[in-house]
Parts: C-alpha cells; structure tokens; sequence
C-alpha cells in the first residue's frame, strides 16, 4: 500500500489546532495527515475494495423529472449562461480572455475607484493588486485589522500544481481531481483557470515573505495524501491561512502606505448602491455603519468587489468566526445580484462536540484522527451516562466498523458525519445532553496506545490530544475523546460569470462568497488557492475589462437611489433599537440555527425541508415583533450588529431549504435522503440536475425565481460516484 | 460555580469609566471565558441593561482579536488567548477583575474594546516585501535554509493582539516589533529593505506613543505565541546596523 493509501478517508486540510507547534519535524506523521486534502466524500482509489455500491436507488431519474418538491415555494425564470468564457479548448481561455479584456491607460487608473469588501484572502489580495495597478481602491471590514479576517483561521495548506516533485501533477490533473471533487456540479472554465494560476500563487506568496515549510535542502515541502496521488499542497505548520492572510495583509498595507488603498477598519457594509444612470442599473457604492460611531455613511465608486467569506454560520454554531455574516452578499441578493447553489455546505465529522447550551462556536481536530481511533457508542442508551471505559467492550457499538466493514472507521467524512448523527437520534450520543439529546460519539485510542505505545500515539497525534484536553478538560489518553461533525464551508454563493461578476454589472464577487470553483464539494486546501487565485491574479485582469468603459457618470450622496439605500439602513436600524421585545439576538440566532442543523443539515428530506421552512418563516416574523436591542446607535453596540446580520440569516435560511428541496438528488455536500443507493451512499441525477441553481430575489412577498446555468463538460467525463 | 466579576464599564471613548461588580452563578467549567461573558450579556440584557462590550472573532486563539486583563494578567491565568481559557481555570467562590488592555497606544472604545489601529501603521511604515503582484520569479529561485525558514516561521506566528503591550510596564511594542523584523530579517526575501524597514517601524512605534523596552520580559510572559524574547535582540541588532549604515 503506498502512502497516500494508508489514509483513504475523506480528510480535510484543515483541521490542525492553533497555538500547537502542529506539524513540527518532530511531528512527522501527524503533520502528512493533518495536511491531508479532503478527498470528495465519495471517491477514493483505495476505498475500491469495499462496499460495491452503485445500484441506482428505487426511484429512478425519469420518474423524478416531472415531480418537484419544492412545486409551490419559488418560480422558474429564463435560463442564465456564462457569457464571458471563451469558447475553445479549456487550456486556452484564460490566456484568451486576458489578451481580449480591454486594458485602461495607467494614468486613467488613478481616475477609476473600487470598493472592496472584506480583507481575508480574496480581499486583501484583490484591494492590494488593484492598488498596485494605480487604481483607488477603499477596503472595508468589519473587524479592528484587516489581517483578522477569517482566512487566517485556515491551517493545512494550500495546493498547487507546481509539480514540484516531479510525480506527474500538472494542470490538467488539479483541474480534474477538482471538478471530480465538486461532484460535477462545478464550472469547467473556472475550475480550469483556478488550476492554471495555482503555480503564480506560490511564486507571489514566497517573494513576500511567507515562510512556507522547507526541506533541509531549502526547497519547499508538500505533501501528498489519500485519494490524491500527487504531492501538491503547501503549508506552513499548521497556519497556512494565517501566514498566507499576513503576506496578502502586508501587500495591502504596502498599498495603504503608497496612498492607493485607503481601510475602513470596523466598518460593517449593510446596503449595496445600484444606480442606473442612463446605461442601466450598475452596483456603485455601499452603505455602512462605522461600527464606534454608529455613523451611517455612503461610499462611492466605479466598481464594487464582495470578497466578505461564507455563510456557515447560519447554522449558528459551525467553525467559522464569531462575525462571519451573509450581509454583504444578502443585502446585494436583494438588490439583484442572484444567488447560487445556497444548499451546498460542507459537514467535518471530527469536531469537539458542543459541551452545552452556552457553546458559541466549534474547533475541528483532523480527521487524521480516525486513522488510529476507534469510533463507537454504547449498544444500550442506559450505558450511555457511564464512565466509558466501565463499559464493556461486548457493550459497544463500533458501528461504523460493523455497518461498513471494509472501510471501518475511516469510511468518507459524509458517511462519518451521518452515522454519528443516526446514533445521537438513535439516543445512543454520549456527553452532556444538550438540549434533548447527548451529541457525541466516541473516538477511542485505547486500542491504538496498547498497540503502538503510548509515546508513538503522542508523537503522531500529541498536539491534536493538547487541544482537546483544554477545550474540555478530558485527558484523551485516559478516556475516549468525543467528536461530533460540525459546518465547515459554504460552496454556495453569489452567481458570477467568468469574470467574477454578479448579475448585477459593476458587482464582482471574489473567494467564498461567491459560488464558482467547488461545484457541490470543495477540496481540501482548495479554498485559499481559490481566494488567492481570485484576488491576485484573475479579478485585476477581469474587472479592468469593466472599468474601461469608466470613469462611469458622477453620482452623488444625494442621488435618489443612494437616498434611499440610506434610508433603508437606518429605517432598519432604528427598528431594532425600538422593538423592544423579549428576546435576544442570540436566541434567535440559537433557534435558526437548530432548524438549520436540525433539517438542512447533514440529512435532508423533502418532509423535514417543508417543516424549516414553515419554522423559519414563524421564527422569523416573531424575530421582527419580539427582538431585544439596548442601547443606542452612537456607540460601539454589538448586539445591533449581530441583529442585522440575524435578520438576513434568517432569509438566507428559508433560501436555503427551497434550494434543497428543490434540488432532489445528492451530490457533494447535499445528502437527500430520497436519493441514496440501498447502501445509503449518495446518489447525483445528472440527466435532471448537472446545471447551477441561480437564484432571483424574489422581492419581500413574492417567491424566489430559478435560473439554470446548465453545466457542460467537455474535457472531463462525468462519472457516477462508485465504489469499485 | 459561583463567581464575581468586577467589569470595566465606560460607555465611549471619552466618557470616564468605573469598575462594576456582577455576581454570575451557575458558570460551567466547560465553557470558554468569553462564553461566560456572553452568558452574562444574556442576563444583562434581559434585565435591561446594556450587554458588555468585548472583542473576539475566531475563538480559536488565532486572529488575535480578544484580548482582557484578568486579574491584572495579560489573557488571564494560562499562555493562552482569552478566547482559550476556560472556566475550569477559576474555582467557586473567586473574585475576578476584568479590564481592558491599558497602554497609551491602545485607546479604549466602549468597556472592553481598545483600539489596536497603531499596530497596522507599524506595518504600514515597512513591515512588508515590496513585491507587486505577478512580479515574483519562480518559488525555487531562491532556496532558503531550513533554519531560517523557521525561525522566520516562529516569529511570523504573532497574532497581534497586543498583549505584550498591556503587560508592559513602559507599554513597549518591542515584541510585537522584533517578532515582524525577524520574521522578514531571517529570509532572502527580506533583505533588500531590511534597513530602511527597522529605522521606520521603530519610528512609527514611538510616534504611536509605545515606550522603550528595558528587557523586564512581561511581555514574552503574557505572549499567548511564546514569541520568544531574542526578537527583540534581532530588533536591537538591526536597529544598531541601520543606523550605522546611515551615518
Ligand atoms: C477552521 C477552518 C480551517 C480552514 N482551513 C483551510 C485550509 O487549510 N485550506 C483551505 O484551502 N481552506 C481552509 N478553510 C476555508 C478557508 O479558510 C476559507 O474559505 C477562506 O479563508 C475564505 O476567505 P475569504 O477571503 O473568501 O473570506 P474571509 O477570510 O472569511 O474574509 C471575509 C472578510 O469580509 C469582511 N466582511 C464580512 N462581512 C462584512 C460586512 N458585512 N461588511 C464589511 N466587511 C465584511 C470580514 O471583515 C473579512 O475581512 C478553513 C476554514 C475554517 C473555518
Ligand atoms: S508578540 Fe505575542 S503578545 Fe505581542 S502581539 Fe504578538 S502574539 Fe500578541
Ligand atoms: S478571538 Fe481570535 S484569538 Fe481570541
């Protein structure tokens, strides 16, 4: 078995702990497969012996045609297609689509403005380069420095097909493995391109100073991994996103110092501007709220980039930041810019479980873990209180070893995640109840530590054993961790063309928060090479495209359109400020995010997809009558914050379900329950869904409107998630 | 547990502010000490009083976000991050204080929250590569030993959030500053601005209103990265050099 065998699960990257010299050269096994790139839950070539399952389910494609679930809940619109990619051979687009977009004279740069959104990878990249190019450009985000954004929590690394190694990576390979990742629900010509620039990341990153692992002979280290043949991710221990995010940081804060880029630090975007100036309506500015002063001020500009990260916390509790929020996006959804694929989220099964009602977020561990350990329950739900290890072995359920054989423990990370919530409801989880239920399972290294000794444990996995000893105060070595998946990643996002623009022209959105190069799964280490690859290399090359034809005609503060995104803002805010009710931000927050979990989750059917929508919308009116806001708007007022952030997860929510329920089949990260194989893998229905759900706002009454983008694949061949 | 919690309460910027008491019962070991705090913000604000003000982002301990004096140290009782400490680090009965980073560069905003911007017009004033995008030669161009690549990496980890400042008693920034020189210093990419960049962060740092360092070392005490104190020595070093290379 070769290596990259040895590790057949679907790992993801990203899931080394903080503060923990993870991955040091004493380290070095724990560090291979901490950096291990999640491998598309549903493919892996050493999983080829196991469970041969590829029999269709009971309900084939042609009787699901003419039957949709969501008939009722949204409208069908035109057909939408990707308008900028060149047609032609897949290698050849990019160069043709660079060479074709027209270029502004260097001194008309300075004339020519753009607002950025967001300062983690994608924006930070793309606010710096576009200051180099002479361009003047205002940075927004809404914590107190730019390097905080979320990207820096990021840990394994980052892929490129440098082929460094010499063992047959290139182009064409990242492209193909990354498509076949995204389930085949991806863009060929994007993904193509994200490929294509990969190598360019690198090369810019080093030159800035980003201390990427080395070899002793001074060249870089990568690493290869399960699934994936070749060695092509790099990294830097285990903070890749926080080493790259201060390279991209210190480029933009070159430009800030050259007088090209100007920050806005604590600076919350809460409307976008479109004004239609005779040319039809263009994306001009933003409306935000100085989040010290409370002051509600209006940014003008020739073009707009949202690079202002994903949506997962919906859920409420999910591993991303405290702050990451879908206003930006939503409040540009409602202004036009069309949705895309909201339902694709990515679970990770090795989180820290939530330890009580008081949890406010989640820490993932790597899934290296399930190398070694031994995941289990009890057989009885009375055990389930006792001290683990006055459990008899006769009594436990190794249920992931029992129901797939084969794979065991290191079955794919949806599968993982979905048993171990089939045993919670089963009321076998073990741990504190929360709520209704205990929500663990166990991840034994008891066996691991008589096999290999305790020291050869500690040398592979000692770091990841620190961190969960003090988040939970356990001692894993003595007693079975508990792990419990959690929402990681959002693919869904803004609909953009090749160009990285919305539908809304002058609106570009970059990194997470748009929906382009992950199809319904991402990649390990896949996402700061999309965020970088966006910001550094493809949208200053697009966006100058768009900006030619400026300076656009002058708008001012009190255009009537500007006017009234203004007023929209402060009409909300002042809302919150007077309703006065019973309830917290956070409990509904809280709420949302236990429908979230409950019913668009890990599993989702047509019935439990019905009842979140009618428990979204419910939770949402009272949302409106009942919030409790204090304070004022003059000050720095959290709770404010976090109620406009609240009240457009709670249409997100709603958006979310419909794109489930509409979308019945299961590829990537969207399980349907409907369409599984008897085995219950995920089934995908090409012949009725191989295209991108664009979403319309469908204004405050009426219902969402569906646009198609059918997917065409020319270079790839679309294949059927198997097993054999 | 049952716990007081003596809090820091200024409304903004320029208003005076007072220590205020609040009994807080019921705290589970488990939970994080900002989930304490936000169980506490839970009540204040069903009570009708305005939640406390606080920083945090990642609750990983890696944006550098948070940041609290509790009980007179740095990020309270462990090497860690505010955001990773937990309550099973305090017992019943205990009286915690809980205040804002204090230094002269780090104005308060509201309670809890300061403002860290002086760190960001350090960098401004040299802490990068002058690099432009698409600029750089191929990765392999120039290999760099593995030593320096990771005392290059050990620095660079600094997450900026200050502490080394509020647990200074001449509110020095030096840590923080020898832990961006060093990061750049040890690598070829560096080099080039190595003079310039050390003579003007140091500059900016003293502009920002940040004392001189008398190697007392509360600073590498607090540092919830273990930044090391030689940081500072390569600081000195460099600074030494660049100013000898200009006269
Ligand atoms: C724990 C964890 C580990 C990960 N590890 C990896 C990994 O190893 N490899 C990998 O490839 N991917 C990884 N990922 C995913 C990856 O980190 C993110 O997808 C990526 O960093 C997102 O970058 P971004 O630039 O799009 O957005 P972000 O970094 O999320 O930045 C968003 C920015 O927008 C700003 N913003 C948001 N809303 C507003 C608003 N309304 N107004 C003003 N500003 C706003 C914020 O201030 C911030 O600056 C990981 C994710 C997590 C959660
Ligand atoms: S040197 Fe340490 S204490 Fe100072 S800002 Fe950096 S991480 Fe924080
Ligand atoms: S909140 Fe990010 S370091 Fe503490």
């Amino acid at each position: 078995m070769s290596p990259q065998e040895k590790d057949p699960m679907a790992t993801n990257e990203n899931e080394a702990p903080h503060g923990t010299a993870m991955g040091t050269s004493s380290d070095p096994v724990g560090q291979a497969e901490e950096l291990a790139p999640a491998e598309v839950a549903n493919e892996s070539p050493s999983q080829g012996a196991a469970a041969g399952v590829t029999a269709p389910v009971s309900t084939p494609a042609a009787d699901r045609a003419d039957h949709d679930d969501a008939a009722g809940y949204y409208t069908t619109g035109a057909p939408i297609a990707d308008t900028k990619a060149p047609a032609g051979p897949v290698e050849r687009r990019w160069t043709e689509r660079v060479f074709n977009a027209k270029l502004v004279n260097p001194a008309n740069r300075r004339r020519l403005s753009v607002i950025v959104v967001g300062t983690g990878l994608a924006g930070s990249s793309a606010a710096a380069t576009l200051g180099e190019a002479g361009y003047h450009v205002d940075a927004f985000f809404y914590q107190d420095s730019p390097r905080r954004a979320h990207s820096i929590a990021a840990q394994g690394g980052i892929n490129a097909a440098k082929n460094y190694k010499e063992d047959g990576d290139s182009i064409y390979r990242l492209f193909y493995d990354t498509v076949k990742g995204g389930d085949y629900r991806a863009r060929e010509s994007n993904v193509y391109r994200l490929a294509e620039v990969s190598a360019n990341i690198i090369d810019q990153c080093v030159a800035q100073g980003v201390p990427f692992a080395r070899e002793y002979g001074g060249l870089l280290d990568n690493r290869s991994f399960g699934g994936v043949q070749v060695s092509r991710t790099f990294y830097a221990r285990g903070q890749t996103g926080q080493q790259l995010l201060i390279g991209a940081y210190q480029a933009l804060e070159r430009q800030v110092a050259a007088g090209t880029v100007k920050t806005h630090a604590r600076h919350e975007m809460l409307e976008l501007v479109v004004v239609d100036d005779g040319s039809g309506p263009r994306a001009r500015g933003i409306v935000t709220r100085d989040m010290v002063t409370g002051e509600i001020e209006t940014h003008l500009a020739d073009a707009v980039v949202l690079a202002s990260g994903g949506y997962g916390n919906v859920f409420f509790l999910s591993t991303n930041a405290m702050g990451c929020n879908v206003t930006a996006a939503w409040r540009a959804h409602r202004k036009g810019a069309h949705f895309a694929n909201p339902c694709y989220t990515q679970i990770h099964p090795t989180c820290i479980p939530v330890s009580g009602e008081h949890q406010s977020k989640l820490t993932l561990m790597s899934e290296s873990l399930r190398n070694d350990g031994r995941i289990w329950v009890p057989k009885n739900a009375e055990d389930c209180d006792k001290d683990p290890r006055d459990i008899p072995e006769e009594d436990r359920d190794y249920y992931l070893e029992r129901i797939y054989p084969s794979f065991g423990n290191l079955v794919p990370r949806d599968i993982a995640s979905r048993q171990a919530k089939n045993m919670c409801d089963e009321g076998r989880g073990v741990g504190p109840m929360v709520g209704d239920q205990r929500r663990g399972v166990y991840l034994d290294f008891a066996e691991a530590i008589e096999r290999m000794g305790r020291s050869a444990v500690e040398a592979k996995y000692g770091n990841l054993f620190d961190m969960y000893a003090r988040i939970t105060g356990e001692d894993p070595y003595a007693t079975p961790m508990r792990i419990y998946p959690a929402v990681h990643y959002t693919m869904g996002g803004l609909w953009v063309d090749y160009d990285l623009q919305s539908s809304i022209p002058g609106l570009f959105v970059a990194g997470e928060a748009n929906f382009s190069d992950h199809g319904a799964n991402r990649l390990g280490a896949s996402a700061l090479m999309q965020g970088l690859a966006d910001g550094y290399f493809v949208l200053p090359n697009t966006i100058r495209d768009y900006l030619a034809d400026g300076p656009f005609p002058k708008i001012t503060d009190d255009d009537p359109e500007v006017r009234a995104a203004r007023a929209n803002v402060q009409e909300r805010i002042d809302h919150f400020l007077s309703v006065n009710g019973s309830r917290s931000v956070d409990s509904f927050h809280r709420e949302l995010g236990h429908i979230m979990w409950e019913y668009c989750g890990m599993e989702r059917s047509a019935e439990g997809l019905r009842t979140a929508i009618e428990k979204i919308r419910a939770l949402r009116e009272e949302f409106w009558r009942d919030v409790r806001v204090l304070g004022t708007n003059d000050s720095l007022n959290q709770a404010l914050e976090r109620a406009g952030r609240v009240a457009d997860f709670l249409e997100l929510g709603e958006l979310m379900c419909i794109d489930a329920l509409h979308r019945r089949e299961s590829c990537g990260g969207h399980f349907r329950a409907e369409s599984q194989t008897p085995d219950g893998e995920a089934l995908r229905d090409d012949e009725n869904f191989a295209y991108v759900a664009a979403w319309e706002w469908g204004g405050e009454t009426g219902e969402p409107i569906l646009h198609k983008e059918d997917l065409v694949y020319e270079s790839v061949e679309m294949k059927q998630r198997s097993y054999k | 547990m049952n716990l007081t919690l003596k809090i820091w309460r200024q409304p903004n910027g320029s208003a005076t502010g007072e220590m205020v008491t609040y009994p807080i019962t019921d705290v589970s070991e488990d939970m994080s000490f900002l989930e304490m705090l936000d169980v506490l913000n839970e009540r204040l604000t069903a009570e009708g009083e305005e939640p406390v003000a606080f920083d945090s982002d990642c609750r990983e301990g890696i944006c550098g976000m948070c940041g609290l004096m509790i009980n007179g140290v740095a990020h309270g009782p462990e090497v860690t991050t505010t955001c990773q400490l937990h309550m099973r680090s305090f017992s019943d009965g205990d009286v915690v204080t809980i205040e804002p980073w204090r230094a002269s560069g780090f104005p308060v905003l509201r309670d809890l929250a300061v403002d860290r911007s002086a760190f960001d017009r350090i960098i401004d004033a040299g802490g990068y590569v002058s690099v432009n995008t698409g600029a750089a030669p191929d990765a392999h161009a120039t290999p760099v030993p593995k030593e320096n690549a990771e005392r290059a990496f050990d620095a660079a980890t600094c997450i900026s959030c200050g502490a080394c400042v509020a647990a200074c008693p001449n509110g020095s920034a030096s840590l923080f500053l020898g832990a961006k020189i060093t990061h750049l210093a040890e690598l070829p990419q560096g080099q080039a601005e190595r003079h310039t960049r050390v003579l003007n962060m140091v500059h900016q740092h003293d502009l920002e209103g940040f004392g001189g360092c008398t190697n007392i070392g509360e600073c590498t005490a607090v540092c919830p990265k273990e930044i090391p104190q030689d940081v500072i020595a390569t600081l000195n070093k460099d600074m030494r050099h660049a100013l000898w290379n200009r006269v």
